[in-house]
């Protein structure tokens, strides 16, 4: 657990970055900071390690004053990940990831032979381990950015803008992995960005920042998106929020109805196997634009309804056979409850805040 | 040709004597200036206020001309004008006025964000230096040596002109002696050897030191 209490960032010339900031992180979670460029969230993440030192107020990590330790001792337990990974050009990929183990003193060899098992972790192959960066694409640089942080095994991990310098298709690989690596890691991370997808797609809880680094919501994804604390949330979330949400919700709970559920004079024609073929009607055979599986989240499913000319998506097993469909009536049923129940309890919460 | 053979048959010890000295007399300025330009050149690059003194002084000092620099020092040092130590002295001047600037131009051309991710790292502010700053500095500085060095080589000529040893003394002895080839062609293929070799032995010391300044030119 990662607390800010009452930190402030005041420089000689009188700009305030962050003003004080009292947040809590929890442990084994993603936080991400997101916010406009000059925001402060970059300040904050790094008095974490105390690259910057605030002016007042105090950072404690799992019950511990920051300060209490010699700075380098405290950063060789914080992973850090910067944008662009900032390695070492003038060492090897393997040397770069062995870093923080050799200066805590583990011997290079031994710090070289984890190394090498780090890599092939973070999706890159042992072969790379001799090239030097500028030798690497901008997306394996960024791995082994991620490999060097995770190295010496640091119960913390801290990212500033750590994918930014990518190409979207690298950066949507890089953002799965992350997904990938945290579900078998458990760190507790911290990540700075301004990409508000980015931080809907990554965080267990988002804090969007404004001026001076305020918390204007501080919130799991999913409540950011249904109800915005207020405009400058709504305007930094943009558009379609309502129908981006549906991301973070299971497709399984929607109720199934069989697949010889006939819609306004069409029904599902499957083949022997029982794979779908399209929907039959009087103009004919129309294409079923795809279908879901299991673990499909209810964006993905809006999706095919909406695009099903007998508006229900269609679900199929493991083998590709259809097992049942979601009309797009009770997909809408579900969606209303789901948001009146959310949005009630927000309020529910919110008042008791007040009260408290 | 044959004239060649017989004066450095006849000469050939005094001869070795002046590429000795000459060699050493050109190397040993550089030695010292580029030892003294590394903590000089921090400096320069740390502190904005020294960057303009040390370089004004150091262009200062280059305009000095070598001879006139030559017969001020034993004035100043309270040396012999016969002493080689006029001439070290001041081929580390010059040497240090052009090593303390390539060696801050090297280390301002280290990537910001990777000296702040070795500190994010953990690395303490001396190991850093060594292990981060310095190497990566590494490859203008050593341009910057190649050229210190090489003008060091032709430039001991001049100490001939105020009677110290060197290479020069052949150029000196062929004009006594009425524009005699043979002394002056040797001394000029020795000097610019000299100056090859030089040259040569610190590329081959630049690529061992900094294999990954060409990884990547792909």
């Amino acid at each position: 657990m990662i607390e800010f209490e009452g930190v402030t960032k005041r420089y000689p010339d009188g700009t305030v970055a962050v003003d004080d900031l009292s947040l809590t992180v929890e442990t084994g979670q993603i936080t991400v900071f997101v916010g406009p460029s000059g925001c402060g969230k970059t300040t904050a993440l790094r008095m974490i390690n105390r690259m910057i030192e605030p002016t007042s107020g105090r950072i404690l990590i799992d019950g511990d004053d920051i300060t209490t330790r010699p700075e380098a001792q405290l950063r060789r337990e914080i992973g850090y990940v910067i944008q662009g990974a900032g390695l070492f050009p003038h060492r090897t990929v393997l040397d770069n990831v062995a870093t923080v183990p050799i200066l805590k003193g583990v011997s290079r060899r031994d710090a070289r032979s984890s190394a090498l098992g780090l890599l092939e972790r973070v999706g890159l192959t042992a072969d790379l381990g001799d090239r030097y960066p500028a030798q690497l694409s901008g997306g394996q640089q960024q791995r082994v950015g991620v490999a060097r942080a995770l190295a010496a095994d640091p119960p913390v991990l801290l990212m500033d803008e750590p994918f930014s310098a990518v190409d979207p298709v690298v950066r949507d690989d890089l953002q799965q992995e992350l997904l990938r690596l945290q579900g078998e890691l458990g760190k507790t991370i911290v990540l700075v960005t301004h990409d508000i997808d980015e931080a809907i797609r990554l965080g267990d809880k988002v804090a969007v920042l404004a001026n001076g680094a305020r918390p204007a919501q501080f919130a799991p994804p999913a409540d950011i998106l249904a109800s915005p604390a207020d405009d400058f949330v709504a305007s930094l979330v943009g558009r379609d929020r309502g129908f981006r949400g549906l991301s973070f919700a299971d497709g399984n709970e929607i109720p199934l109805k069989t697949i010889d559920h006939g819609v306004d004079g069409l029904t599902l024609e499957v083949d022997a196997d029982g794979r779908p073929l399209g929907w039959r009607g009087p103009d004919g055979l129309l294409p079923t634009e795809g279908s879901f599986r299991d673990g499909a989240n209810l964006r993905t499913v809006a999706d095919l309804a909406i695009l099903s000319p007998a508006g229900a998506a269609v679900r199929v097993d493991a083998e590709g056979r259809a097992d049942g469909l979601v009309l797009l009536e009770d997909l809408a049923g579900n969606v209303r409850s789901q948001q009146r129940e959310r949005l009630a309890a927000l309020a529910t919460s919110n008042s008791n805040g007040e009260a408290g | 040709m044959s004239d060649l053979w017989s004066y450095l048959a006849t000469n050939g010890g005094d001869v070795l004597t002046a590429l000795v000295q000459h060699i050493w007399l050109a190397l040993l300025p550089v030695a010292i200036a580029f030892v003294l330009s590394l903590p000089l050149g921090a400096l320069v690059h740390r502190y904005v206020p020294v960057r303009h003194i040390a370089l004004t002084t150091g262009s200062v000092v280059y305009t000095v001309p070598s001879l006139a620099l030559l017969l001020l020092l034993p004035g100043i040092l309270g040396t012999s004008v016969l002493d080689p130590l006029n001439v070290v002295v001041a081929l580390t001047l010059y040497s240090l006025a052009l090593l303390v600037r390539t060696t801050a131009d090297g280390l301002d051309a280290v990537d910001p964000t990777v000296l702040q991710a070795a500190t994010a790292m953990g690395y303490r502010p001396v190991r850093r230096w060594f292990a981060v700053q310095l190497p990566l500095a590494m490859p203008v500085i050593l341009t910057g040596l190649r050229v210190a060095t090489v003008a060091n080589v032709s430039m001991v000529s001049i100490a001939a002109l105020v009677g110290i040893g060197g290479l020069g003394q052949l150029f000196t002895r062929g004009f006594q002696l009425g524009f005699y080839l043979p002394p002056i062609v040797l001394g000029l293929v020795l000097s610019v050897t000299l100056a090859v070799i030089a040259d040569v032995l610190i590329v081959v010391l630049q690529r061992g030191l900094t294999p990954w300044s060409r990884a990547g030119a792909r």
